[in-house]
């Protein structure tokens, strides 16, 4: 399954400033209490967890339940301590996983 | 809770038995799918009112997908810092909603992100604080047309 990550990050910042990070994956995030047009349940099909590292570091970490909405969208703040790689990961169901990554320079 | 506890083994203890076998042990099923949840997460754990901003809109049209951000207020220092952000609802079929972990690096202790919601219910946010103290916030959200429940025609 392919899908599309869109992810904004400032390519620049101060050091020690917080900065804002926004993510957003394509994604239907079947909840698994849906009847299909068979009358039998659509299997759940979600994201259950994100992560976001920061030249390695764990910065942010968390875990989606069918509540999430499709097409999953996440603002979250850092504080900008050195330039380097912030690499973002998207784990599901099915073998779901998507790793994507931002540069950002720090002055 | 305890001092309910405490009034109920009390009153037991005391005239309703007179009354006759009539008072059952109190079952469980008062407390939501939401409070059952928050107690198996955090146990017996204080948690207290204020510090955490739930915010969603009061009024949603369309619970497939509803914005919702939750603040806190920390100095996210490196000895005074929010560890963990929990989202519980009391109508979904799950109660739960997201789970978030942080840490001082953050610099600024919120979340952004939009979920679904089955019904007009009630909303709960809980921050675990570096100090082991828990804080929360509830919001109350009126939806028109529920998520989930929409299946798909033949």
């Amino acid at each position: 399954m392919t899908a599309r990550a869109l992810i904004n990050v400032p390519k620049k910042a101060k050091r020690g400033d917080v900065i804002e990070i926004k993510t957003l994956i394509s994604h239907v995030m079947e909840t698994g209490f849906r009847t299909g047009t068979n009358g039998r349940m659509i299997p759940r099909d979600i994201i259950t967890s994100f992560e976001c590292t920061y030249n390695g570091e764990t910065i942010f970490e968390t875990q989606f339940f069918p509540a999430i909405a499709a097409n999953p969208f996440v603002t979250f703040y850092t504080l900008a301590t050195e330039s380097g790689t912030l690499a973002f990961r998207w784990i599901g169901d099915n073998g779901f996983e998507v790793t994507q990554e931002a540069k950002i320079a720090v002055e | 809770m305890s001092l309910m506890k405490i009034t109920r083994r009390e009153v037991m203890a005391g005239g309703l038995a007179a009354l006759g076998a009539s008072a059952l042990p109190m079952p469980a099923a008062a407390l939501g799918q939401m409070d059952t949840a928050i107690r198996n997460a955090f146990g017996e754990a204080t948690i207290r009112r204020g510090r955490v901003m739930l915010e969603l809109p009061p009024l949603v049209e369309n619970g497939n997908t509803v914005p919702m951000t939750v603040a806190v207020d920390s100095p996210m220092t490196r000895d005074n810092y929010v560890k963990a952000i929990h989202v519980f609802n009391d109508k979904n079929p799950q109660p739960n909603v997201v789970s978030v972990q942080l840490g001082p690096r953050a610099g600024k202790a919120a979340i952004a992100t939009r979920i679904r919601l089955a019904g007009t219910q009630k909303l709960m946010a809980i921050a675990e604080m570096s100090d082991g103290t828990y804080w929360a916030d509830t919001q109350e959200v009126i939806v028109t047309l529920a998520a989930c429940l929409e299946d798909l025609q033949p």
